[in-house]
């Protein structure tokens, strides 16, 4: 006989809490697996995903790299019959997956460039001539045209830990 | 027409500005006041940064908000990804005052700043649609040369349609109205409603799979017949228009639909970008 996993509704009540407030109300019917133009693709089920933040099972969803092949389309969202909030969910558990250092580095790289910047791309010499060329100013009237935005924007990120999180990688 | 904050983001400014200067002017031939939000900054993305830590990006997002609510204007983005963050967040918090409070105290401490819950987001799309409106759009247009468009709506300018209310997310019509208006003819493709495989942080962290599910897109597309492929968010527009030379085989323009109206409008070609793209555009 197959050992079964014990539920472990801690965790269950942490996914909640973080925003996965509708866990417990799917009842596995699978129209969200049906939809996923991520799964379409690969192996990825966000029904087995949603079970398994639903049973407690921690240790085989913060790691995977399931939890990250979701581009957050919400097709699932709109077509569950349920109203679970699946896009929700999928960030509650990447919000925890993070703090247990399970950040790819790109993704890494491109947080610590909004958390330095303000902007998640940079503005580079051929982008000015460009925007130049075009009858823009050449650098965006955002934070980038002012210092003092841009160092609250900075501010945000060290009042949030955010900074800290991306330069440590979650670790 | 009342004035409205011209959010930008991060991808139309500074890798496709020809998007911005296209909205820029096709607000003005429409008689639609932008101004701009001066030091507003990333929305922030809804792919990573929501991913990483919800606090932080509800926090940017309500600077982002009340940089607005100063200027006493609400903001229209042309971007699905801007739109998603900034309507989310003004919902959240527009709703719920505690939240709003915990917000706020970051906010206070980072900026100086508090955000009131006073603002509406809007989309460019259904901004056109329902304060301009498909009759005068269609009194602009200048020229009459139909091609094959397939309008690609995106994620996250209707879903989560609970909360936007703006247009059916399975059977929509808004922006496919909006494409006709500039004299194209809309066309039915397989999947028309699907990603276009970028979101979540999907492309920056298995692009494979990214080029995959956008690769399925553009064989959709190219079974229909499709000339044109016409977007409302520089993330989708940037996923076209930089995976096609990628899968090679592929050679469909990719326009944004402030790009598309200005060539409907017969507004100077050399301000709508268009050199920049990957695919080159030759309409």
């Amino acid at each position: 006989m197959a050992d079964a996993k014990e539920p472990k509704p801690e965790f269950t009540r942490k996914v909640i809490e973080a925003g996965g407030a509708t866990v417990n109300l799917c009842f596995q019917c699978g129209t969200c697996t049906g939809s996923c133009p991520s799964g379409r693709q690969t192996a990825f089920r966000i029904r087995k995903l949603v079970r398994r933040a639903q049973l407690g099972f921690e240790e085989d969803v913060l790691p995977s790299e399931d939890l990250w092949l979701c581009t957050t389309c919400f097709t699932c969202y709109e077509r569950c019959p349920r109203g679970v909030e699946i896009v929700d969910i999928v960030m509650a558990l990447r919000n925890m997956a993070v703090r247990q250092g399970h950040m790819a580095e790109p993704h890494r790289k491109v947080a610590e460039l909004i958390s330095k910047t303000g902007h998640l791309v940079t503005l580079r010499d051929q982008d000015k001539a460009l925007r130049g060329k075009l009858g823009l100013d050449e650098t965006p009237p955002t934070v980038f045209s002012d210092s003092k935005a841009q160092e609250e924007v900075v501010k945000i990120a060290s009042l949030c830990g955010f900074d800290k999180l991306v330069a440590e990688g979650g670790k | 027409m009342a004035k409205y904050g011209f959010f930008l983001g991060c991808i139309m400014p500074l890798r496709y500005p020809g998007i911005e200067s296209s909205t820029r002017a096709v607000a003005d031939a429409l008689g639609v006041e932008l101004v701009d939000m001066n030091g507003a900054s990333c929305c922030p993305a809804p792919g990573v940064m929501r991913s990483f830590d919800q606090t932080y990006w509800m926090a940017v997002a309500a600077r982002n908000l009340a940089i607005a609510e100063k200027m006493g204007v609400d903001i229209v983005t042309i971007c699905n990804g801007c739109f998603d963050t900034l309507f989310e967040v003004a919902h959240k918090l527009n709703h719920d005052e505690e939240l709003r409070a915990k917000v706020n105290k970051i906010l206070k401490d980072a900026a100086g700043v508090e955000y009131n819950g006073t603002v509406t987001v809007r989309h460019f799309v259904e901004l056109l649609h329902k304060e301009v409106g498909v009759d005068a759009i269609k009194a602009k247009v200048k020229g009459d040369k139909p091609l094959k468009a397939a309008v690609h709506y995106g994620c996250h300018f209707l879903k989560p349609s609970n909360i936007k209310k703006i247009d059916d997310a399975e059977r929509p019509r808004i922006f496919d109205d909006l494409v006709e208006a500039a004299g194209m003819d809309s066309i039915a493709y397989k999947d028309k409603g699907t990603c276009c495989g970028a979101g979540g942080g999907v492309r920056a962290r298995t692009p494979d799979v990214s080029l995959k599910m956008t690769k399925e897109n553009l064989d959709n597309m190219t079974s229909a017949g499709v000339e044109v492929i016409v977007d409302c968010c520089p993330f989708c527009h940037l996923q076209y228009d930089v995976s096609q030379p990628q899968l090679k085989d592929y050679n469909i323009p990719v326009l944004h639909l402030s790009q598309l109206l200005g060539l409907a409008f017969g507004l100077d070609k050399e301000k709508l970008g268009l050199e920049c793209h990957q695919v080159k555009v030759n309409l």
